[in-house]
């Protein structure tokens, strides 16, 4: 048995059987079938542990798997099913070499800056030519559903605005907080204005924030598809970073890879010391929510007179466990008639890259949330995460809503956030 | 590929079937012990598709197991010899209220919770409550015949059942009972259906009986320094005129088991704590309050704390949840009986269990119903040490023994399935077993519809071990 069979093993060992888990996990309900929910999973890993079914069986549950964790919040044993998930996708990333698409996505594109912002040039250039609207008559089909996606992106501010970034915000009095601001690949490439509006926001609360220069992609595309390595190799490049000067908190404004970093430490050996530095820089990792909240530095004087729902990242929720400050934040806002969704913990189905990999089946579970994000009918859904708030987008425009998705800081800059000392 | 395959698949127009390798192991199992490959996973989506599996199952003479949310603890679906697991659990949802009756007509698929839920909407209650009625379906239910703590007061599911409609395993869509109260039409199927673990007839529908939600609820918390005293407390609250919703059962071992996985400040050097709920108008319910605490204190009891708000309240029986996963912290296999006796039998019983836990030095826990004697032994073992899981097997075979001798039965609520075959011609005698195996034969002449569950095959032992 592999190292990593053997210890999801071990981890299925905590599981009972009692399902208590069916009722929360999005594919189970969209998907109809045992095979596809958190319990029969486990079990899957146990019967090819077990040498009873083959890996191959495990391949289709575990890639249909959204890793959204809703199923850790209620099991009563406390099955560690992030980690058996992990494992398991090391066992199929051993059992089957990755095809050269996969190896370009993970090894080159997402930890690349140059990737990152060919991304977002392209994006721009797209967008500028009005080559997203004749994508619609392309006589052939874009690379994994990329064409759903092609009309739903942000505007992008050129490419030049975007270099000419400053990466030191240092300010006149002193600073309140010292803030590391982890950019992310894709909120620095795609949501390059979401990641304007959070230094902004942490700037009018009084801290100072830096971007340190060496800083990388999170990995948590890598982690969630069975590339420890190199997961464990970004890790180790982002601890350095942030280690180069003292931070109070290292800020990031996505879900998806605040929970990665929290996990850093998972990465390592007890005991180690780039345990004990992970350890370090996982305690100081906040979501922009978190801080905004504990530093209370901002006052909303502009009321924003709508409708306002509120779509948090699973990461977010069941990794990261940030559940109240993005709706504390949201209640400061004069105006806003905040209207809850009634099932908020129900993946939206981008789960990193599912949305492009897994499409059908992320559609599905995208129509299951929309009809609870109609109900609310709000005039815009806020949320956390870049993949969320894609998927939030396209969801829209699939139901021919009058709806805008953002980030919860674009929203909260609607508000003309002013720091709360000048007033 | 099996002949009868095709048919199958050619009289579904909704429904599914699913054969792939990962399925079938998904639908192996369930909450008990074993795995059991069937040869068919068929997704029915309305009635007509049940009638079409089952007559071609008894066509081709290829068993049928029943299955809802597979949370049963006795192996009730589990494919043992193979053939077609009916998952029954997607049928479309339906709950229909009659506020006017007092009745809800339901889809065997729902989920007990969400007919509760329903109910409270218009001042009504579905009173049984079994502790997984928010995963498990109302179809399961009915056919382990499941209670909860409220079955104290109200009773088990067989005591809500108005009416079913079925699919013999001849293929027969029938209705028994109906919607009235009072119905002496013939024999009573209703209750023969009931609790027959899905071995005579596959629930399609059912007409249950609601009751006005009570209006307050109170809770109580009593610590004791015997756990005889505990057990002789219950016996005499309830000959008191007071009749409480819920009398819960914790001993020492879950008390502390609790305190280590979430602390919430029990009494961890209490022998035995209850936990009771008294449930009515809330100036009757401040009278039995005094009643009750009048009894402990005079019976000696160590403690009994009142909480003072609904948070407080939540918290104590949000603690009685957490006793299944906090023992599992214990050891990690759980091997959970409900080996039931007459309510002033719990404290022998209790010693009974001391003696076999010393005999068998296993972990052995209690806790449970015991307002209704209803107690669940629980033994924390490892599954990887064969050698501990025999010595479990025999711990259990002990512990129904104990019971059955003190003037209790197998199971109060979990169902008899595969575990607890074995062990039926000790309650029942030959005789007895054979009554109902010949109600089986005249039912199911093929032996198509869960075989392999409730009547042991010859020479079959209780096994916890994975071979
Ligand atoms: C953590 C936990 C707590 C539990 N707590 C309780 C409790 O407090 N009280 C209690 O009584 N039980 C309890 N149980 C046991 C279990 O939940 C019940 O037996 C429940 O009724 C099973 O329902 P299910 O839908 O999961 O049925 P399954 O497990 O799928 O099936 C159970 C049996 O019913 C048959 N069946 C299912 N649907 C139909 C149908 N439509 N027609 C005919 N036969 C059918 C099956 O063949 C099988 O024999 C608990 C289980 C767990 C895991
Ligand atoms: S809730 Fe936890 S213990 Fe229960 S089946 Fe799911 S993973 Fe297993
Ligand atoms: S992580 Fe999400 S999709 Fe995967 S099993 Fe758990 S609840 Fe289901």
């Amino acid at each position: 048995m592999s190292n990593s069979l053997k210890q999801a093993y071990d981890l299925t060992f905590d599981c009972v059987q009692c399902g208590y888990c069916l009722p929360a996990c999005p594919t189970y309900e969209t998907m109809e079938s045992e095979t596809h929910s958190p319990r029969g999973r486990i079990n899957l890993v146990k019967m090819v542990a077990e040498g009873k079914a083959a890996v191959q069986d495990l391949e289709e549950p575990m890639e249909k798997c959204l890793g959204c964790m809703a199923c850790t919040s209620v099991c009563p044993t406390n099955v560690q099913y992030g980690e058996i998930l992990e494992n398991a996708k090391e066992v199929l990333d051993e059992s089957k070499p990755s095809g050269r698409l996969e190896s370009f996505l993970f090894e080159d594109f997402f930890p690349s800056k140059t990737w990152m912002n060919r991304l977002g040039d392209a994006t721009w250039l797209f967008q500028q030519t009005g080559a997203d609207r004749i994508t619609n008559r392309l006589p052939w089909n874009l690379p994994l559903h990329l064409e759903a996606f092609a009309d739903i992106m942000p505007s992008m501010p050129s490419p030049v605005k975007r270099k000419r970034r400053a990466e030191r915000y240092i300010r006149r009095r002193p600073a309140v907080k010292k803030v590391g601001f982890f950019t992310g690949c894709i909120m620095d490439s795609v949501f390059f204005e979401s990641n304007e509006s959070t230094i902004e926001l942490l700037l009018r609360s009084g801290a100072e924030v830096v971007l340190p220069k060496s800083q990388t992609c999170c990995g948590a595309l890598h982690a969630h598809s069975g590339k420890k390595n190199k997961a464990i190799e970004l890790a180790k490049e982002n601890i350095a970073a942030f280690e180069e000067e003292a931070f109070d908190y290292i800020v990031e404004n996505a879900g998806g890879c605040g929970a990665q970093m929290i996990e850093y430490p998972s990465l390592f050996e007890k005991g180690s010391r780039w345990h004990a530095r992970a350890v370090e820089f996982s305690n100081r990792v906040k979501d922009i929510s978190e801080v905004l909240v504990e530093i209370d530095g901002l006052v909303f004087s502009k009321p924003i007179e709508q409708t306002i729902t509120y779509q948090p990242s699973c990461h977010m929720t069941y990794v990261q466990k940030v559940v109240e400050p993005p709706l504390a934040l949201l209640e400061k806002v004069p105006g806003i008639r905040l209207q809850e969704l009634e099932r908020p913990g129900f993946c939206c189905g981008s789960a990193g890259v599912y949305n492009l990999v897994q499409h059908e089946d992320s559609m599905d579970i995208l129509d299951v949330k929309m009809q609870d994000v109609c109900q609310t009918g709000a005039d815009q859904v806020v949320t956390s995460n870049p993949g969320c708030l894609l998927q939030m987008k396209l969801g829209i425009k699939r139901e021919g809503m009058d709806s805008e998705a953002v980030h919860l800081v674009d929203l909260l800059m609607q508000a003309d956030p002013a720091p709360r000392s000048l007033r | 590929m099996n002949d009868w395959l095709k048919p199958l698949q050619d009289g579904l127009i909704e429904g599914r079937v699913l054969t792939k390798n990962a399925d079938l192991y998904s639908y192996s199992f369930d909450a008990s012990f074993g795995e059991y490959l069937p040869e068919a996973v068929v997704q029915v989506k309305n009635k007509q598709e049940v009638v079409h599996v089952i007559r071609l199952a008894n066509q081709y003479k290829v068993p049928v197991y029943p299955r809802g949310a597979g949370t049963c603890l006795s192996g009730g679906p589990l494919p043992v010899h193979g053939g077609i697991v009916l998952d029954l659990s997607k049928l479309p949802a339906k709950i229909d209220v009659s506020p006017g009756d007092l009745t809800v007509t339901v889809s065997p698929s729902v989920r007990t919770q969400d007919i509760n839920i329903e109910a409270e909407k218009r001042g009504l209650m579905y009173a049984p409550d079994p502790s997984s009625a928010h995963v498990a379906t109302i179809g399961g239910n009915l056919a382990e015949n499941s209670g909860g703590p409220r079955g104290l007061k109200y009773g088990v599911t067989k005591d809500h059942v108005l009416g079913l409609e079925i699919v013999t395993p001849e293929g027969e869509l029938i209705r028994t009972g109906g919607q009235t109260i009072k119905n002496v039409t013939g024999y009573d199927l209703t209750k023969l259906i009931v609790g027959s673990e899905g071995t005579l007839a596959v629930i399609v529908e059912a007409t249950l009986k609601l009751m006005p939600k009570p209006p307050a609820v109170k809770t109580m918390m009593v610590s004791f320094h015997k756990v005889r005293t505990a057990g002789e407390a219950i016996s005499r609250t309830l000959t008191s005129g007071v009749l409480p919703s819920k009398m819960e059962f914790m001993d020492q071992a879950c008390v502390r088991a609790v305190e280590q996985f979430q602390p919430i400040g029990l009494p961890v050097d209490a022998a035995a704590i209850i936990l009771i709920e008294l449930d009515g108008p809330e100036e009757a319910l401040r009278i039995e309050q005094e009643k009750v605490e009048a009894i402990m204190e005079e019976m000696g009891a160590k403690e009994v704390i009142i909480p003072e708000s609904d948070e407080e309240a939540a918290k104590l029986w949000h603690a009685r949840k957490q006793v299944s996963p906090a023992i599992a912290k214990i050891k990690p296999t759980k091997v959970s009986e409900d080996a039931t006796v007459p309510r002033s039998k719990i404290p022998d019983f209790m010693d009974r269990l001391q003696t076999i836990k010393e005999k068998y030095d296993l972990e052995v826990v209690a806790f449970g119903h015991a307002g209704d004697g209803n107690l669940h032994p629980n033994i924390l073992c490892d599954q990887r040490d064969p050698e501990e899981m025999k010595r479990a097997e025999k711990a259990v075979e002990e512990m129904f023994e104990a019971a059955i001798e003190l003037g209790g039965t197998l199971s109060g609520e979990h169902g008899i399935g595969t575990m607890k075959a074995p062990f039926m011609e000790m309650e029942l005698g030959d005789a007895g077993v054979d009554m109902m195996r010949r109600i089986k034969r005249a039912w199911d002449p093929h032996n198509i519809l869960n075989p392999g569950k409730i009547f042991a095959e010859k020479g079959q032992k209780l096994v916890l071990r994975n071979e």
